[in-house]
């Protein structure tokens, strides 16, 4: 077995020696947002919930061969990633990761922003109206964060999913989904923008 | 509205590299200095800024009940069989 170096070191040790307490505190703590992640690469919810099962069993069945050359939770969500494309894959369902297109397109409608023929070109028209302090604690608006999030292009929900939700860094990403940083910076860009949009909507529709 | 290069059309698209400390050291300066004299992309970067913050309180769902036990009895199957 490979001596696994750094902060995961403890935590590997009691897997291998089959404390099961360790290992459920894994699962209890990493399960959801592996859901959501494979969610974002599989077509219903039923086969992410697989695709975990799946990735927890390769766990345990590997974990004696881990190596510690990456964080032990990049190693689970690798396999996990490998595990949701192969489901993809199978399930025939047109996923573009491996065709990536990244439009340059504005983010913002470009309506909002005053024309060549207008006295400052590129400006405001007028100004966004900022946002009550506090808004995102709002349960309303989370709802309307996650559905959000839920109606993004595949490779925006992963990367923001992993970046903003999870709290990976940015080469975390990258490894994980195979993203060069130039793209992943992008996608995150362009999801961000869009999730913003629709909690803009949804304050002016509601008028808070 | 200030007199600086970047349009505002430009400066929305560079906020979230901006937010995330992504930009080479020239470029960020641009972006913080037509922030400070443009209420309209202030504005519109504290939206971005909030959005993720809204991302960060985002709960997941668990693993449905039946799932977790099967995977704590592999766990115990597997490792006795090493025993």
């Amino acid at each position: 077995m490979a001596e696994v170096p750094g902060e995961d070191a403890g935590l590997v040790a009691r897997l291998r020696a089959g404390e099961e307490e360790a290992f459920a505190l894994l699962v209890d703590s990493w399960s959801a947002s592996m859901l959501r992640l494979a969610r974002s690469i599989v077509s219903t919810e039923a086969t992410a919930a697989e695709v975990v099962q799946e990735t927890w069993l390769a766990v345990v069945a590997s974990v004696d061969g881990f190596e510690g050359r990456s964080s032990l939770r990049t190693w689970v969500y690798r396999i996990l990633v490998n595990a949701a494309k192969r489901r993809a894959a199978q399930e025939q369902r047109a996923v573009p990761w491996a065709s990536l297109r990244l439009t340059d397109e504005p983010t913002v409608d470009p309506d909002v922003f005053q024309g060549a023929d207008e006295p400052y070109p590129g400006h405001w028209r007028s100004f966004p109206e900022p946002w009550p302090e506090q808004v995102t604690l709002s349960r309303e608006v989370l709802r309307v964060i996650r559905a959000a999030v839920e109606r993004l292009p595949a490779q925006q929900r992963a990367v923001i999913t992993l970046r903003d939700i999870e709290g990976c860094t940015g080469p975390e990403t990258c490894e994980l989904l195979d993203l060069s940083e130039g793209n992943q910076r992008v996608l995150l860009h362009r999801a961000r923008a869009a999730v913003r949009r629709e909690i803009a909507d949804y304050l002016g529709k509601d008028g808070e | 509205m200030n007199d600086d290069e970047s349009t505002c059309a430009e400066v929305v698209e560079l906020v979230s590299d901006y937010l995330d400390g992504n930009l080479p050291a020239p470029e960020a300066e641009r972006v913080a200095d037509h922030l400070s004299g443009c209420p309209g992309c202030t504005a519109y970067f504290e939206q971005v800024r909030a959005t993720t913050a809204g991302l960060g309180r985002v709960t997941t769902e668990d693993l449905p009940t039946d799932v977790r036990t099967n995977l704590l009895e592999a766990f115990r199957v597997s490792r006795k069989s090493e025993e």
